[in-house]
């Protein structure tokens, strides 16, 4: 066994180990903490076998960008109220997985072609970039505008959440916070005065224009 | 000189049913979605074990892509779990009974 094949053990059984605890968490904070760890090895291993500005990107985007994202999202959220823990609920997925894992590894058994030992290789970011924007500009076009795409999707759910969309939302059981908002969130919301403070419906709306005047609520002046 | 091609095919595949156990075994949508995310981590892995196999610089180009896609499929699925706890109260799919009467 070499060192680079030692070394990829070792990786795989940290990646094993940290995605195993992950999945298994009932808090998600702990899943995505330990997530990252599973990026930082799966890194590693784009750094063994040939790809280090994948690593890079790897450790900027996923262990960096989407990873804190979804912190920030936790933090927002109050925990599910619903924990798993039975058997009758791991039990199928589980069944799943195995079945999944067992028809994998048969395939990967059965194919002489996966006895091929791999030879160190490295591709250079230089010769990456150039392969990329010579041959497959087109796709980095399609990607950004995927991007794009998404970022006005997110803005206008996040629009259709705060200022328009309160009418659908006071008919669907709301949870009401202690402002007597419409807001569970109360953390983000207190960044969107407009939101949190101002009471919902119809007759709060009037209220605000100045067609029903004090009285019916004091103490919000 | 590194490992075998079958062993990074199997860690993947490892990774990749514990991306799918974790998918449909939690009751949490941000559970969901980590879910996928270790789908996609082991798809990225076999993409780069095949471009080392085959010397073939387009599977590290594709992990470029699935990367970016990963990138817009959690921001948008983020907003949408969201947007169905403002609407709701709960992160818990099973208790969206908006259409049940």
């Amino acid at each position: 066994m070499t060192l680079y094949a030692a070394i990829f053990y070792l990786l795989a059984i940290v990646i094993l180990t940290a995605t195993g605890l992950a999945i298994t968490r009932r808090q998600p904070v702990h899943a995505v903490l330990y997530l990252i760890v599973a990026f930082l090895g799966t890194a590693a291993i784009f750094f063994l076998l040939g790809a280090p500005l994948l690593a890079a990107f790897v450790v900027i985007v996923y262990a960096g960008a989407i990873m804190i994202l979804v912190l920030f999202v936790i933090m927002m959220l109050q925990r599910s109220p619903r924990e798993l823990g039975l058997l009758s609920e791991w039990g199928p997925a589980t069944l799943l997985g195995v079945v999944f894992l067992a028809v994998v590894a048969a395939m990967v058994f059965k194919d002489p072609g996966s006895r091929i030992v791999l030879q160190g290789a490295v591709v250079k970011p230089r010769d990456f970039g150039h392969f990329l924007f010579d041959r497959y500009w087109l796709a980095v076009e399609i990607v950004s505008v995927l991007l794009l795409v998404a970022l006005v999707a997110i803005i206008q759910l996040g629009k259709r959440m705060g200022a328009d969309g309160d009418e659908a939302e006071s008919q669907l059981n709301p949870v009401r916070n202690s402002n007597g908002g419409l807001n569970p969130g109360g953390i983000i919301l207190k960044s969107m005065p407009r939101c949190s403070r101002w009471p919902r419906g119809p007759l709060a709306r009037r209220e605000q224009r100045g067609i029903i005047s004090n009285g019916v609520r004091g103490g919000h002046q | 000189m590194i490992v075998p091609l079958g062993h990074v095919f199997l860690l993947a595949g490892l990774i990749f049913s514990m991306g799918l156990v974790c998918m449909v075994a939690h009751r949490n949508l941000i559970m969901t979605l980590v879910g996928v995310e270790v789908m996609m981590n082991a798809a990225a892995i076999v993409f780069v074990a095949a471009a080392l196999r085959w010397q073939l610089m387009e599977g590290q180009v594709f992990i470029l892509f699935i990367l970016a896609v990963a990138a817009a499929e959690v921001s948008v699925g983020l907003a949408l779990v969201f947007s169905a706890y403002r609407r709701t109260g709960s992160i818990d799919p099973d208790t969206y009974n908006i259409l049940k009467w």
